[in-house]
């Protein structure tokens, strides 16, 4: 009860803060005054100090059980774990509005406390842009999703939390994925504070930079989590489905990943400012778009949180006010570049534009995907599906060019490539990488063409990035990345060429034949857990070398009734052996899924090194 | 001679992995097939992925209709006239779609010709 | 005058996309698909359950001017609540209630009839859902309406109510 008042309170005097906050730096901006006023830096930290009590009460009020507070007993249960009772707090909808905004009060807090050597007048424009969103989201909290509604009388027992949630790698996927998408919005607030102030310059790209690190890495970190949940806990063997949250994550991040790059062109050569700043605005928006997408309930997901028109037409407004604010921005404060400078056709920039001409190519493919289906079904009121197969159609081709230019790329000088310095060998990788594929198609009968290219691509920057470390004068950081996506564009396509899959009902003692081997399928035990009954299956897979045993399992959930079904997975760096089971309706019988998946651990090694390309990135002292 | 050393390094390991052709073609047409098919009462899950007593009809429906014979092609187009376009997830390219496929593709030619008008003129 | 249009074109797509989103938020997620035209009935054909005997669709709407096909099973709690209503029905002459066992046991399906009381002329099993999908259901209860000429006049997903009564009766009555 009192944490909720707390709570609620709290959120309410981080509401004035922002207001205060929002005049303040409107007011500051006209003034001739040229120092910041140190209370600043306390008022931020008070309005983040609100935010976090607030969001600490909240999950108080989980951790106790306190089903007087409605978010709580909507979406907990006193037999839930301690841990997932505490995750639990950003597992719904209204939590993890409260968390959109922890991020955004903490981001803006870091900026001006750890910015430096930037002009004041631009950090106040950064306050102001950034207090807009934050006000935004402080009204959307309070007037329509407050975590703090009251429920009189208090039931005894809450509604539970979807067993589903209930595991580490997602407890852990929302707050590190917001620290990168929400963290955007830090990027777009400096960004449209740069353009009015006009000096969108090397200094200011190399300040932006690290923003744009930071929320890269943990973009790039909360999507391999989701996908890694995904894989090991919805049970089908998958890690990307084309569904329409995972889409609107992936948007931000290939206009992130594009902005990452131009930033340095920025810094080195001054030019593609425009593009820097549209990109910035886009990535945010992108962001918020995806959550009004996601939230509203406008469209069809595995993860769709709430389906109320309601909030859906705040963020909606929400959103397209701050698109139509960045735009008059943009288009009020946009000066000619100053020096039309020449991009060379052989150079670096000229790489890194094309980077981002393919960027924004496979962003259009999967923003036109996604929401193609929302305009066909008001228009015309048909509907139909957008899966997995339109996206592979449309990204695979195009990845091939994208790989060889990302190993040529990054080899190009600055401003002009001297042709003299081009080097043959180069071409002996290309000529191999394509030896190599063709050999692994022929050998395993696939029959694709494309795929065969990809493979090849896919080699020739493995090959790339590999002599690159060789070379005394390496770009460490980028080599890593590269070389990472190089790999896990490897990882996946021998994953999807080499996987294998057994489907079959079976009895308990039954083994059937399986490719030169056996699937035991030896007892089943059955236990009495916390919060749900265990039905757990023992089972032999026997092979020509070994055989191992695997242990699925099936948890009767009390609250709410749901069934859910977990796999065993042994991994190895050859292989991941997947084996998972569901019941059927009588008979005794159960649906047995066995799949042999190759190089299933190499997709998350893979992005590893991408992140950490980044980190080093971030960290690394610039000349 | 390093050099072929290395590739040879790589490649082996290919030879190694060779793998047994799935020995049932039937399965894995239906599969292909039922991978490309909503769940309708689900939210967002495949035939394939999907353990509901629909799928799980559904994915009967299918090995017997392979089994008569079927094409791909006709069994989609039945399920269609059943259900419905959505319940197929590869969107053909027919009137209604046609947008849905052409917008990426105009979209990277305008892309291009803006880097083109930027490096090659000016 | 250049920049006006782009402007120009900015806005209007801005306006035309929101438009687009707002509409699309009050459009309702469940998509059922709509009958624009009567389909007919697709053929097929099932042991009795009582009897064994097997029965073809063919037999099953050849005996009166409409047929109502049923899919239901003894552990489909909502199949419960709407059994009476199919009581009622098939006290109406005009009409050949026929009923479609989904995925169950013959044992607890016998005593959920012995229980409740037999509506159906016949009781058609379907083992593994095959019938029932190929009908074009999603789950159940769904209840389908055929007329003489074996077309689908009418389908009710999920269990019936009075409402759905007073439509069927008007429908066969014609």
């Amino acid at each position: 009860m009192l944490s909720s008042y707390l709570g609620y309170y709290s959120l309410i005097l981080g509401f004035i803060f922002s207001i205060w906050l929002l005049f303040y730096s409107f007011v500051s901006i006209s003034n001739k005054n040229t120092s910041l006023k140190k209370n600043i830096v306390l008022i931020l930290f008070l309005q983040l100090f609100t935010v976090v009590l607030s969001f600490l009460s909240l999950v108080y009020s989980f951790i106790i059980s306190d089903f007087s507070n409605e978010t709580v007993y909507n979406n907990s249960h006193t037999t839930k774990p301690l841990f997932y009772k505490i995750s639990g707090t950003w597992g719904n909808h209204e939590g993890s509005m409260l968390l959109w905004l922890l991020v955004l009060t903490l981001f803006i807090f870091l900026f001006i406390f750890k910015t430096k050597n930037q002009p004041t007048k631009y950090k106040l424009l950064t306050l102001f842009f950034q207090q807009i969103i934050i006000l935004g989201f402080f009204l959307f909290l309070l007037f329509t999703s407050s975590p703090f509604n009251f429920l009189f009388p208090t039931p005894n027992e809450g509604l539970g939390l979807n067993p589903i949630l209930q595991d580490p790698a997602l407890a852990i996927h929302p707050p590190i994925l917001y620290l990168g998408y929400v963290g955007s919005s830090i990027i777009f607030s400096a960004s449209l504070a740069a353009l009015v102030q006009k000096n969108i310059n090397a200094n200011w790209a190399n300040h932006i930079k690290k923003w744009i690190f930071i929320a890269w890495i943990f973009l790039t970190l909360g999507i391999m989590l989701g996908s890694i949940w995904a894989y090991y806990e919805l049970g089908w063997g998958g890690f990307w489905f084309w569904d329409p949250v995972e889409n609107v994550s992936l948007m931000p991040w290939l206009c992130l990943t594009a902005l990452l790059h131009t930033i340095v062109v920025l810094e080195k050569r001054l030019i593609l400012q425009s593009w820097t700043i549209i990109l910035s605005i886009a990535t945010f928006t992108f962001s918020m778009s995806g959550t009004f997408l996601v939230r509203s309930g406008i469209l069809n997901s595995v993860h769709t949180f709430a389906n109320d028109p309601e909030r859906g037409i705040f963020i909606l407004i929400f959103l397209f006010v701050l698109i139509s604010l960045s735009l008059i921005i943009f288009f009020f404060y946009q000066t000619k570049e100053l020096n039309e400078k020449k991009i060379f056709w052989l150079s670096k920039e000229t790489a890194i534009l094309i980077n981002n001409w393919f960027m924004m190519y496979f962003l259009s493919v999967v923003l036109i995907g996604t929401t193609y289906p929302i305009f066909l079904e008001v228009i015309t009121n048909e509907k139909i599906s957008v899966g997995p197969p339109f996206y592979h159609k449309l990204f695979i081709p195009f990845l091939i060019p994208f790989l060889i230019f990302m190993a040529i790329g990054p080899k190009l000088q600055w401003i002009k490539q001297d042709y003299k310095k081009i080097k043959i060998q180069q071409f002996g990788f290309f000529i191999i990488s394509f030896l190599i594929a063709y050999l692994i198609i022929e050998k395993t009968n696939a029959e694709y063409l494309f795929t065969t290219i990809l493979i090849a691509a896919a080699f020739y920057l493995f090959f790339i990035s590999i002599g690159e470390f060789l070379k005394k004068n390496c770009n460490f950081s980028q080599n890593i990345s590269h070389f990472g996506f190089s790999l896990f564009i490897l990882s996946v396509l021998f994953n999807s060429l080499f996987s294998s899959e057994f489907s079959a009902n079976m009895k308990i003692g039954e083994e059937l034949k399986y490719k030169n081997g056996l699937i035991k399928f030896n007892k089943i035990e059955t236990f009495n857990e916390k919060n749900y009954k265990s039905i757990i299956a023992n089972f032999d897979i026997v092979d020509r070398k070994d055989t191992i045993t695997l242990n699925p399992e099936i948890r009767i959930y009390n609250q709410p009734n749901i069934l859910t079904s977990e796999a065993d997975i042994k991994s190895s760096f050859f292989s991941d052996k997947f084996l998972v089971i569901n019941l059927l309706k009588g008979d005794n019988l159960f649906n047995v899924r066995y799949q042999n998946k190759p190089f299933m651990i190499w997709i998350w090694i893979s992005i590893l090194f991408l992140i950490f390309g980044g980190f080093t990135g971030f960290v690394k002292k610039y000349k | 001679m390093k050099f072929f050393k290395f590739i040879l390094i790589i490649i082996l390991p290919f030879f190694i992995l060779q793998k047994n052709l799935i020995a049932n073609d039937n399965s894995i047409l239906a599969n292909k097939i039922s991978k490309n098919l909503r769940c309708l009462i689900c939210q967002g899950q495949s035939i394939y992925d999907s353990q509901s007593d629909f799928a799980i009809s559904m994915k009967l429906l299918i090995k017997k209709k392979i089994e008569e014979g079927d094409s791909e092609k006709k069994i989609y187009q039945y399920l269609k006239d059943q259900y419905g376009e959505w319940i197929v997830y590869d969107p053909e390219l027919n009137k209604k779609t046609i947008f849905l496929w052409l917008f990426p593709l105009i979209l990277f030619t305008f892309g291009g010709l803006l880097i083109f008008r930027k490096v090659f003129i000016n | 005058m250049k920049k006006k249009i782009i402007y120009l074109l900015i806005v209007l797509l801005l306006i035309f996309i929101f438009t687009v989103f707002l509409k699309g938020l009050y459009k309702p997620n469940l998509y059922t698909p709509s009958q624009t035209s009567n389909k007919n009935l697709i053929e097929f054909s099932g042991k009795d359950l009582f009897s064994n005997i097997e029965i073809t669709s063919q037999q099953l709407t050849s005996s009166k001017k409409f047929t109502i096909i049923n899919i239901w099973a003894s552990w489909c709690l909502p199949c419960r609540s709407e059994h009476p209503i199919l009581m009622d029905l098939s006290k109406n002459p005009n009409l050949n209630l026929v009923g479609l066992n989904y995925k169950d046991q013959s044992d607890t399906a016998k005593k959920f009839i012995y229980e409740l009381g037999n509506p159906f002329s016949n009781i058609l099993v379907d083992n593994n859902g095959i019938i029932s999908i190929e009908l074009g259901a999603y789950g159940i209860p769904e209840t389908f309406i055929i007329n003489s000429n074996t077309e689908i006049v009418k389908k009710y997903i999920g269990p019936l109510t009075n409402e759905s009564f007073k439509e069927i009766e008007k429908i066969i009555n014609q």
